[in-house]
């Protein structure tokens, strides 16, 4: 078959790159960084997930349908959070008779 | 691949595994890791959800999140994620011994999997065990000393128990699949023209890494620098 083969190499240096994400994640946890601990902790993460979507997951030598399906699951998770925060968060913000303030 | 290569016989001049309705090997695996990747995009609102509810209750009450946080295992939790990574390395390269027509190494990267799964499987219940002795399951014997944190503590633990209770639940059944690929691998069924089983088993269980490279910080991680201070 004429399915591209990845290298071992790569392989192995994602898998090194996943480690060391892994490492940095829970020594940044232990530091007081205020709001920015969860940006880092999430940041760290997307970039793990990414790693393991292109090489492991071979998406990155994958056709473009692949790419538009895979894109489509974040892309729908992404409206999940947003269109709902934009409602739990702003319930606070307009005092409603009757409603409690949440 | 042009289809007399492989040809058992006049009537069937194709590789035994493909089916039919194919017009090649190439566009059968090219089908199945296309819905395998439809299934996963559908898996990705399936914790979705749950990753939603979350969000809204951690932000409305991040304190209680941070303190039941706290109670979480990191060591434990670091150990499981870097056995997750290493059973994903495990499982590429048990897919690379597919695509190279290398029965041995099929079978032994399969069975590394599988062990570094179980592993994953059996530290996750020591600490679900520690959560029972500890009181901190939700229900009726939960137990949280301040008063006015309770409610919400309670709410971090039902998540965390739904969220990581999911994910084992994946767990299992990708060591399911696992047994399936190394009965198939032993039976000498997979070769550089045919291991789509293999290729599309491997794209779920790195998606059940992915959740977990999330889980991970969200559940363990937001309490340790406020137990800290």
């Amino acid at each position: 078959m004429s399915e591209h083969i990845v290298p071992t190499r790569v392989y192995y240096l994602v898998f090194l790159a996943l480690m060391v994400g892994t490492a940095a994640t829970v020594w940044v946890a232990y530091l007081d960084l205020g709001f920015a601990n969860t940006a880092v902790a999430m940041g760290i993460a997307v970039t793990k997930a990414t790693l393991v979507i292109l090489y492991f997951m071979h998406v990155k030598y994958s056709s473009r349908l692949t790419w538009v399906v895979v894109a489509s699951g974040f892309i729908w998770l992404g409206i999940l959070f947003v269109l709902g925060l934009t409602d739990y968060l702003s319930r606070g913000w307009l005092p409603q008779p009757g409603v409690p303030r949440i | 691949m042009s289809s007399a290569q492989t040809g058992t016989s006049a009537a069937h001049a194709h590789h035994p595994a493909q089916a039919h309705h194919f017009d090649s090997l190439e566009q059968q695996q090219e089908a199945s890791t296309l819905g395998m990747w439809v299934f996963l995009a559908n898996e990705v609102m399936f914790f979705g959800g749950l990753l939603m509810a979350y969000l809204v209750y951690r932000t409305w009450h991040p304190d209680a999140f941070a303190a039941g946080s706290a109670h979480l295992d990191i060591p434990l939790g670091a150990i499981n994620t870097a056995v997750l990574i290493f059973s994903s390395l495990t499982m590429a390269l048990a897919v690379h011994a597919a695509q190279t027509s290398w029965r041995r190494g099929q079978i032994v990267f399969i069975l590394l999997t599988i062990a570094l799964g179980t592993t994953f499987l059996v530290i996750k219940g020591f600490e679900y065990a520690d959560k029972f002795t500890h009181h901190l399951v939700p229900g009726p014997h939960f137990e949280w000393p301040d008063e006015k944190l309770r409610a919400p503590v309670q709410m971090f633990y039902s998540l965390y128990f739904a969220l990581t209770g999911l994910h084992a639940l994946h767990m299992v059944v990708g060591i399911g699949i696992m047994l399936w690929l190394l009965w198939m691998a032993r039976r000498g069924r997979f070769s550089a023209q045919y291991y789509s089983p293999v290729e599309v088993s491997g794209l779920y269980w790195h998606f059940v890494d992915i959740v977990w490279i999330f889980l991970f910080p969200l559940l363990y991680l937001i309490g340790a620098h406020v137990r800290h201070v």
